[in-house]
């Protein structure tokens, strides 16, 4: 399937930081491509949702919604600290 | 600036249907009157969420159409006949309904002044709608950005904002249509997908470094990306926006 982008988790990102993240910048644990998060190829059609490095395709985060609790792995995706602001 | 200085939470709020306009047979707007709205920047989007009797909650994303100086918030909404939300919207909302929503969300695909430019938009289908808020923030200002519209629609019966389309090229932005399966016999604009010739036609040449903006389906906004990338343009001056069927 089409993966879309970044943008398709703003308001789940918002919501679990309580800031905007969109534009907040890391790196892949795999490649070290340096991205934006608005930049990462998203896939939503899952249980969860997954978020991929668009150069070397691994995965950087997923987000599963239990009890409308939201569970985020981003450990591959290394976050600057401040960025985006 | 004061907004990203209070990392406020993201909270529901009621929105009031006031008005809702057929801009194809396919999309409808919706003007919302929202008493706690705190103003957004062109680009962004809210979600919207709908809750049926049983409690069953559907959420989807759309992007803001009216510009942060508009008195109302404009969405503009697609039906997709397979959808969940936005049959509701076009089909059985009326003027004086409350919706749930939350915003402004997103910081990525925004345009403000201080960015300059010149400002280049790459629309597919209804791609168009953030560009609306964009131009409508451009028009407001001193315009002293050139700002350019590129719109590749199916047909011209499909071109959503036609008639706002014309009084912003009044205003002096320019909206350049290409048209992709059928166009009327005496059609002056463009036909066919936005390729590497219609940017060479279009598009101002990388040496102006432009700030283009692209959004639509997801194999639009990558054929067009890889499109200006191979034409010379700038990875770091191009920002996308991919829009599918679905929301989180």
């Amino acid at each position: 399937m089409e993966a879309l982008d970044g943008n398709a988790i703003a308001g789940t990102l918002f919501e679990h930081f309580g800031t905007e993240m969109t534009t907040v910048l890391g790196a892949c644990a795999h490649c070290g491509t340096r991205s934006q998060i608005a930049e990462l190829a998203v896939y939503t059609h899952a249980p969860g949702v997954v978020a991929r490095c668009r150069p070397c395709g691994n995965v950087v985060m997923v987000l599963v919604t239990v009890r409308n609790q939201l569970r985020l792995d981003a450990s591959a995706f290394r976050m600057d600290e401040g960025s985006g602001r | 600036m004061a907004r990203a200085a209070l990392p406020g939470r993201l909270t529901w709020q009621p929105g009031r249907v006031v008005e809702l306009v057929d801009e194809t047979p396919r999309c409808k707007s919706l003007a919302l009157e929202l008493p706690d709205w705190r103003g957004h920047r062109a680009g962004q989007h809210v979600d919207v969420r709908l809750t049926a009797e049983d409690g069953y909650q559907a959420e989807r994303s759309y992007s803001i159409a009216s510009g942060p100086e508009d008195r109302q918030l404009l969405l503009t909404v697609e039906r997709l006949d397979d959808g969940e939300v936005s049959p509701y919207l076009t089909d059985e909302l009326r003027p004086g309904d409350e919706l749930e929503l939350r915003g402004p969300i997103g910081g990525y695909f925004v345009w403000e002044y201080s960015q300059g430019g010149p400002l280049l938009m790459i629309a597919g289908g209804s791609g168009v709608v953030p560009f609306r808020a964009m131009l409508r923030h451009w028009t407001a200002g001193q315009r002293n950005v050139p700002a350019r519209l590129l719109y590749s629609s199916r047909t011209l019966e499909d071109v959503i904002y036609r008639h706002d389309l014309n009084g912003l090229a009044e205003q002096g932005a320019e909206v350049k249509l290409t048209l992709t399966r059928e166009w009327p016999p005496d059609w002056q604009g463009h036909r066919g997908r936005v390729d590497r010739n219609l940017l060479a036609d279009v598009a101002w040449p990388p040496q102006q470094r432009p700030l283009v903006y692209v959004c639509g389906p997801t194999a639009f906004v990558e054929g067009v990306a890889e499109a200006l990338v191979d034409s010379g343009h700038e990875p770091s001056r191009i920002r996308t926006e991919r829009f599918g069927p679905t929301g989180t």
